[in-house]
């Protein structure tokens, strides 16, 4: 019997994506500061679907490359100190079947 | 681009193409703008296409469609840790025409569906986003677009942008969503050998199934997770308000790998290899979050009005009828000459007096409701689990005797009160 693999990470599952990424990123933190100081959950590194913000030491690290752009940063971040946009027509998430 | 279309249309999901199809088969001049690199390529859903709505614009279309399986059993699932409760119905005149509903990839389904409005004359431009609308004295004339000289302008402006439904809210049309006003679903797509899906789901060649998972798929909290049958695949995916992924601190890829490893779901998808994985927020906040619709030469449809029935995992079908209605006001404005608010209200009038209107009304308290009262999800889901599971547990226990243990457990007459309060206000909401 083949099993089920327990656990797929989140690594695997992006994996499984494919991106067409712009050089520039189209999600910004409006001010660093704010992450730092303010927000101790740091909640958008637990409920984003795609793992891209990572915080580092004393800042936010946006892997926007990885992004599915679904929207909840913008709308769940306690703070509204994202920028979101939309990434340059033909760029970002391509879905292949879903 | 500088010449003038009759309308233009923001987003190739099922409202806009509905829309663009509809226009161009009735003669007007339309320009389709999706931002991905084909319609499809940034669309997610379940996975459920209503027959209905789909065919009031393209009759028999499953004649042709790129569509996975014909829906002939629906189950759901009240979970628990190691049980679940489960309902359904299995029908076969599902499984023949006119049938009620098919599961779809919508990566397929909306590049075919795409390419039909543009036989009917819609020119679909991909690749491209609406930056903002270009607005003059109050009136919706036109997009700027991220293409070099990107300002095209249309008489009507048809907002078919998707959940987050940036364009509306820049025009003032409603405010940014919260948290709970959004479900967060991510799904995976698993590849698995078609006869093994037939055997695992009791179907034949050409029947799928679909199972809702309430309960313990969410951890308790409000949502549901799915898991239905495609041709050689299955699509399983859990969705939760966002609020309460922030709540209780959960990564929304954990709780899906949980599902898929919930001994209730395990068995259905061992040794499947996963295909896809997608993430896309759902607008669950129903008639109460809905913004404004209609303005001077602009139209709002689909998920950007926030037009999804969470109850009935209906989403789609709503699109598409709101996408339709949208064409015939514009249609009719066209014919008068007159592109107000007044004129294209139409739109509004009749979905909001046809089933799209009365069913966001009938259910307006829902997600506000199961939200606010988390016991529904947390406390009685296990309780109708532990009732079974001791009711049909033959141990030498009398019936009565187990009768009498069930309604005892069901706690103090305090507690039963507050759960017949529960029942009755949860049947008021949806009532």
């Amino acid at each position: 019997m083949s099993e089920q693999k327990k656990g797929q990470s989140i690594e695997e599952k992006q994996y499984l994506v494919r991106f067409n990424a712009d050089t520039k990123s189209h999600l910004h933190v409006k001010d660093e500061d704010i992450c730092l100081t303010q927000c101790p959950d740091k909640i958008c590194t637990i409920f984003c679907p795609a793992e891209i913000y990572k915080w580092e030491d004393i800042r936010m690290h946006v892997g926007y490359e990885g992004c599915h752009e679904c929207g909840s940063c913008r709308i769940g971040c306690p703070h509204q100190n994202i920028k979101w946009e939309y990434p340059k027509g033909g760029h970002g998430i391509v879905f292949r079947l879903g | 681009m500088s010449e003038k279309f009759d309308c233009i249309v923001v987003g190739a999901g099922p409202a806009g193409i509905s829309c663009a199809y509809e226009l161009a088969k009735g003669g007007a001049k339309v320009l389709l703008l999706e931002r991905g690199e084909y319609p499809g390529s940034k669309n997610v859903m379940g996975g459920v296409l209503y027959r209905k709505m789909m065919e009031d614009i393209i009759p028999e279309f499953y004649k042709e469609a790129p569509l996975e399986r014909p829906v002939v059993e629906q189950r759901f699932m009240m979970m628990d840790k190691e049980s679940a409760v489960t309902v359904g119905y299995k029908g076969m005149e599902w499984g023949k025409e006119p049938y009620n509903n098919f599961t779809v990839l919508r990566a397929k389904f909306d590049q075919w569906f795409a390419e039909k409005a543009v036989e009917q004359g819609a020119v679909l431009v991909n690749e491209t986003v609406v930056l903002e609308c270009i607005v003059e004295d109050g009136k919706v004339v036109g997009v700027r677009t991220d293409r070099p000289n990107g300002e095209i302008y249309a008489d009507v402006v048809v907002l078919a942008d998707g959940v987050n439904s940036l364009l509306a809210q820049s025009l003032g049309f409603h405010k940014e969503y919260k948290p709970d006003e959004v479900a967060l679903a991510t799904m995976e797509v698993l590849k698995l050998d078609k006869k093994v899906i037939e055997d695992r789901f009791n179907l034949e060649e050409n029947q799928g199934c679909t199972i809702e998972l309430f309960g313990d798929a969410t951890k308790g909290i409000l949502g549901t997770g799915f898991l239905y049958t495609n041709k050689d695949s299955l699509s399983i995916g859990v969705g939760t308000l966002l609020s309460g992924l922030i709540k209780h601190k959960i990564k929304p890829y954990e709780l899906l790998e949980y599902v898929k490893n919930h001994p209730m779901i395990r068995p259905y998808i061992q040794g499947s290899e996963s295909q896809e994985y997608l993430a896309h927020l759902i607008p669950e906040g129903g008639f109460k979050s809905m913004g404004r619709i209609v303005g001077d030469g602009v139209i709002v449809i689909g998920d950007a009005s926030q037009l999804v029935n969470a109850i009935h995992r209906e989403g789609s079908n709503l699109a598409m009828t709101s996408g339709r209605y949208a064409a015939e006001a514009v249609l009719l404005a066209k014919q008068a000459g007159d592109f107000s608010e007044k004129m294209l209200d139409s739109y509004r009038m009749r979905l909001m007096a046809g089933f799209v209107g009365q069913d966001m009304q009938k259910y307006k308290d829902s997600t506000h409701h199961f939200n606010k009262f988390p016991q529904y999800f947390e406390d009685y889901i296990p309780m109708v689990n532990k009732a079974a599971s001791q009711m049909f547990t033959v141990d030498g226990t009398s019936k009565w005797e187990k009768q009498k243990k069930i309604w005892k457990d069901l706690g103090t007459g305090k507690e039963k009160m507050k759960l017949a309060r529960d029942m009755y206000r949860a049947w008021k909401v949806i009532k």
